[in-house]
């Protein structure tokens, strides 16, 4: 396992800072819209379900399952599983599956955010529960 | 409003090197566009459209200027980018720009070197943070649809195997193809894994190239000697994660796209008789079979299986040039050899061994961007006249 690898540091701007400001935290954001009661991740600050801007940060369980992956064997940095979770609050994105045996991922299986540091603010993946 | 049977195909040049360490990109969009302009039977200074992509080397104008079109004559360009089905989606808009008078003979090129030169980079979107860090490639993108594929519907790899193994059977006739040796469903499983769960036969080849398109008016299209191809339907449509809401990577957009083309057209899939199906992976292929409507979602594995896709076997032909899967792809995008091979089978001009009788009917549909993650596609209905 490749416990080393490098990750780059978010770029950040002021749509998303707050994200970033409270993963320092060890905080994982989403934001939900007050006008219609969607959550969305990533973060935008008009809702892109009603276009209202009545979009508020909300922390989530970090619990989520799998929705699906894919275990990249060619990769000059190593083999790693790139995939979809669906977190408890609804939402789907995209992510990393880390600290643990890659081989036996598994569509459906629960997993919970793990933040990895950066030279910048951590990112989150995902490990299994 | 309708663009069918306003536009004609006049003119088709696929560039026959797969491997180009001593051209320049800018050069191979010239060979090209010569070889599209000559194949129509024009001079460069009768084109006054030019459509191009993220390929083109620093985009339109300088393209119009290196490729020394006519600028007193040229009155319209169009440079939408949506990867590997840009061209696919030139094609329609050159229709909508002939039909309303804004142009009468487009220019469309596509080529590169991913083989033997580095590739543009891409402008970071707006999800860059949030996504770039976890390294999605073509490879995993299209492996997460096809892992999600099977557990949903119970695709196998075997199923997946098909295509090349169909691909491969039309690749055997291609002088030009990357890969002329026929593969069987073994050699595929037996190929080293890449991407779970797309084995390396499950993946298209890397290759330098390009190829170019003459669209003009149907008068224009009868004064010259070609064989008459015109488009009767076109659609275009785009899909993304949408804000992480009902995520589902079973399907792309060429569930709109597909129907668009096909109800501008008035025909149905039943009608088609060839059928040029972008071809980055097996599962892209698989999935845009049932997007279009060619089986019902979930049962393009059965589809595909023994032989279906493979000219003169089975009911729907398809990428008889053995297409990306073996013959090439040239900048990593495959909209227009996909173009051109429709072309050549409604002409009459396949490969004698891979050519569809009396095709009269066919389709030429693509993808661009990332299949998992967000894409474009495109549907173009031509019709032999």
């Amino acid at each position: 396992m490749s416990e080393a690898k490098k990750y780059p540091a978010p770029v950040t701007n002021p749509e998303t800072a707050a994200f970033w400001n409270a993963a320092k935290q060890g905080k994982f954001m989403i934001k939900r819209c007050t006008a219609c009661g969607e959550a969305h991740y990533f973060p935008r600050a008009i809702c892109p379900f009603c276009y209202s801007d009545k979009t508020v940060w909300e922390e989530s369980s970090g619990e989520a399952t799998i929705y699906t992956y894919s275990l990249m064997r060619k990769s000059p940095a190593g083999p790693y599983a790139i995939g979809y979770v669906t977190l408890k609050e609804g939402p789907s994105l995209q992510t990393n599956f880390v600290d643990c045996d890659l081989e036996k991922l598994k569509i459906g299986q629960k997993v919970k955010v793990v933040f990895k540091p950066t030279d910048g603010a951590p990112l989150p993946f995902f490990t299994p529960v | 409003m309708t663009i069918k049977g306003k536009a004609y195909i006049a003119g088709i040049y696929e560039h026959p090197t797969r491997h180009a360490p001593d051209k320049s990109t800018a050069q191979l969009h010239a060979e090209v566009a010569k070889g599209a302009i000559e194949d129509a039977g024009l001079s460069k200074d009768d084109v006054d459209g030019y459509f191009c992509a993220g390929d083109a080397p620093g985009g339109a104008w300088p393209m119009v200027d290196y490729l020394g079109l006519n600028t007193k004559k040229l009155r319209h360009v169009d440079s939408t980018e949506t990867g590997g089905c840009s061209y696919i989606i030139h094609l329609g808009h050159a229709a909508e720009a002939i039909a309303a008078g804004k142009c009468s003979i487009a220019l469309i090129t596509l080529a590169g070197k991913p083989r033997t030169g580095a590739m543009p980079p891409r402008a970071a979107g707006a999800e860059a943070d949030f996504e770039m860090a976890y390294g999605a490639t073509t490879h995993n993108a299209y492996g997460m649809c096809a892992m999600r594929h099977m557990h949903d519907y119970g695709t196998t790899s075997e199923q997946l195997a098909w295509i090349k193994v169909a691909a491969s059977h039309h690749a055997q006739y291609n002088p030009h193809a990357m890969l002329k040796d026929v593969v069987t469903v073994e050699d595929v499983l037996n190929s080293p894994m890449i991407s779970d769960p797309l084995h390396r036969m499950d993946c298209c080849v890397v290759s330098d190239g390009g190829g170019a398109l003459i669209v003009t008016t149907p008068e224009i299209a009868r004064s010259l000697k070609k064989p008459l191809v015109k488009l009767i339907g076109h659609g275009e449509a785009m899909k993304g994660p949408r804000g992480g809401k009902d995520i589902d990577l079973t399907y792309s957009a060429g569930i709109w796209s597909g129907p668009r083309a096909f109800e501008e057209a008035g025909i149905t899939p039943k009608d088609i008789k060839y059928a040029s199906i972008y071809d980055s992976f097996t599962i892209t292929v698989l999935m845009q079979l049932e997007d279009l409507g060619f089986c019902k979602k979930g049962e393009g594995g059965k589809f595909v299986a023994d032989g279906n896709l493979i000219s003169g076997v089975g009911k729907l032909p398809f990428n008889t040039d053995g297409g990306g899967l073996c013959s090439n792809h040239p900048v990593n995008r495959g909209g227009m050899t996909k173009i051109i091979e429709a072309v050549r089978q409604l002409r009459g001009e396949a490969h004698p061994k891979v050519q569809v009788k009396n095709c009269d009917l066919a389709i030429a549909h693509g993808t661009g961007g990332l299949l998992g993650v967000r894409h474009a596609a495109s549907t173009a209905i031509l019709e032999r006249v």
